[in-house]
């Protein structure tokens, strides 16, 4: 059996959540239409319609106030572009430690005219507030997000959005890796969109929803029908929406606890690895099911491939691994080094791993960052 | 033990690392060290990702032992500990004419996106060799010598070469001393990354070094 410990890159789906999404892909394979549909046109808009309710409990939101997009790069790209667009000018901001949907779709605003700015984090992750507030002048939008998808760092979003909104700026806020592990409440946290997906929750791939304050106006990126209130024109995938439904029915925070425990007794035994060190907080401001550590003198894919061959998966920041050849952003803007970023792996659990799971994966990682430190130009040190 | 059978690996697999550079990766040849070493070189850095270090042991121009160390991914492993292995028992002559599509073919092939692993294998080679000429007094320290010495150092910042981007001002040689100017500000935080990179890579070279940093 093979260890899958590469839960904040995606989730096995849940099989009662596979058992609804069969319906849908069998018998009921309508999709919504016009005001008056026929049967299958029914059975598809009230499967989407129960599940839109869900996830607007789940959140404290209202159902008209949520959006089903493919996923959270076009959720990003739709709240981000859909707000600077609506608002024709100004200044855009994110934070340095954004997934690359976000600092890209800025970087492309930045390109079409747009002020822009990246703000700093302190080296756990969080959000540096000074800077933030010095830097919102003019602002239409602060993008960022609850729990960091690589070092797990929760952020004060109260805090954040009591500045942002203090300015007269939007806040859009990726929940998408706290989702289902952090109980979230739209209105408690202030916040204008926020974009969660299904995939993360064992739910399936290709879903996910963007909250959209009521009032909040946005231009939509495609054009087309009515479908989704013209924000989202185009097909329905309501198979996808009637699982993320009952991905979200399934969410029980009981398993973030025991994942806590998990994470914290994974982080400890890792680190009694020699020479490694912990990226990201500790305690109740990191998600659950986070763990990342940089191990010195090693590099990530070759971790990785040895672990992977040992059946042991999970994923690292190094720029070996990358398409691009660059390093982690995350850990760089922590003010980690180079070989912070090519030695750092992140290991992410789910409501399934269990206790033996976690000291099989601590003892097969200590092998090989052992063996890997032999050939290592660092002389063999430990 | 490894779960693994290399027979069975597919290698379309996992970016296409042929069965050879898995076989190298996961039993590298020719690990460690070599006592009193004829020659040494480093390519590399730690801002890339990627590091080798070779130690030669020469005799009668022949290369009798090669080691390595390595930081970096399967790739630099891999081509670190073929290389060794393609250049036991060759001629200094004959190993001066192995390029880095050699080392590729060696090991069946490697993903394009890791071609740089086996072009840093090469380049580490060449530069031994070049360093085993100046010491056996064949080649003369001139600036073409010190240039392909610096080929290897590497901004820590930017993961370029200290010779790219107008870093590198010229070099001045007389004799035994070498003079390396460059345009780094002396009490930047870089400057002794460069001096202590630029110091190794002249290892086992007799020569009295000098680094001029600019004022800052």
């Amino acid at each position: 059996m093979v260890i899958y410990l590469d839960n904040a890159n995606t989730t096995k789906p849940d099989p009662e959540v596979i058992k609804v999404m069969l319906e849908y892909l069998k018998e009921k394979y309508g999709t919504p239409g016009g005001e008056f549909g026929h049967i299958f046109d029914e059975d598809a808009r009230e499967a989407i319609e129960e599940a839109r309710e869900k996830i607007a409990k789940e959140i404290n939101a209202s159902p008209d106030e949520i959006i089903f997009v493919s996923d959270e790069t076009e959720a990003d790209n739709l709240a981000i572009k859909g707000i600077a667009w609506a608002k024709e000018k100004g200044k855009v901001l994110a934070s340095k430690i954004e997934r690359k949907a976000i600092l890209n779709t800025v970087k492309r605003l930045r390109d079409w005219g747009f002020d822009t700015y990246e703000v700093s984090v302190d080296k756990e992750g969080f959000i540096n507030l000074e800077d933030l507030q010095s830097n919102l002048k003019g602002a239409i939008l602060f993008a960022t997000h609850l729990g960091n998808f690589e070092i797990g760092t929760i952020q004060d979003i109260k805090a954040i959005s009591e500045i942002v909104h203090d300015k007269g700026a939007l806040l859009y806020l990726d929940a998408n890796h706290a989702f289902g592990k952090v109980k979230i409440d739209v209105k408690k946290l202030d916040v204008d969109l926020m974009s969660i997906t299904a995939h993360l929750i064992h739910g399936p791939k290709g879903i996910a929803a963007l909250y959209i304050r009521d009032g909040v106006k946005l231009k939509p990126l495609l054009d087309g029908d009515v479908r989704e209130r013209g924000i989202r024109p185009g097909m329905i995938n309501v198979p996808a929406i009637a699982g993320f439904g009952k991905a979200v029915e399934l969410i029980n925070y009981d398993d973030a606890k025991r994942m806590a425990k998990l994470r914290d007794k994974l982080i400890d035994l890792l680190l009694s690895i020699p020479n490694t060190k912990l990226n990201g907080p500790r305690g109740d401001k990191r998600l659950p099911n986070n763990v990342n550590v940089s191990f010195g003198h090693v590099e990530g894919e070759s971790i990785l491939l040895h672990c992977d061959l040992r059946g042991l998966v999970f994923s690292t920041g190094s720029a070996c691994y990358s398409q691009e050849l660059l390093p982690s952003h995350v850990i760089r803007a922590l003010g980690g080094s180079f070989e912070d970023a090519h030695g750092s792996v992140r290991l992410s659990l789910s409501k399934w791993t269990t206790e033996e799971e976690i000291v099989k994966a601590y003892e097969i990682i200590k092998d090989v960052v052992e063996k890997l430190r032999e050939i290592s130009i660092y002389g063999g040190k430990r | 033990m490894e779960r693994f059978d290399a027979r069975k690996w597919d290698e379309k697999k996992r970016i296409g690392y042929s069965r050879k550079v898995l076989y190298y990766f996961l039993h590298p040849k020719n690990v460690g060290e070599i006592e009193n070493p004829s020659v040494t070189a480093k390519a590399g850095s730690p801002a890339c990702g990627d590091m080798i270090k070779l130690y030669l042991k020469i005799e009668n121009d022949k290369i009798v032992d090669a080691k390595f160390r390595s930081y970096g991914c399967a790739a630099n492993i891999a081509t670190a500990s073929v290389l060794t292995e393609m250049i036991k028992g060759k001629t200094v002559e004959e190993a001066k004419k192995i390029k880095f599509k050699d080392i590729v073919e060696e090991l069946g092939g490697l993903p394009q996106i890791k071609y740089h692993c086996a072009v840093l294998a090469a380049e580490g080679l060449k530069q031994a060799l070049a360093k085993w000429d100046v010491i056996q007094g064949r080649r003369e320290i001139d600036e073409s010598f010190v240039k392909l010495i610096l080929a290897a150092v590497i901004d820590p910042i930017t993961g370029e070469s200290v010779l790219r981007g107008n870093k590198y001002k010229g070099c001045k040689i007389e004799g035994r001393k070498v003079k390396i100017m460059l345009n780094i500000p002396k009490d930047s935080p870089e400057a002794e990354v460069f001096e202590e990179q630029i110091r190794e890579a002249f290892e086992g070279l007799d020569v009295d070094l000098e680094i001029e940093f600019a004022e800052s």
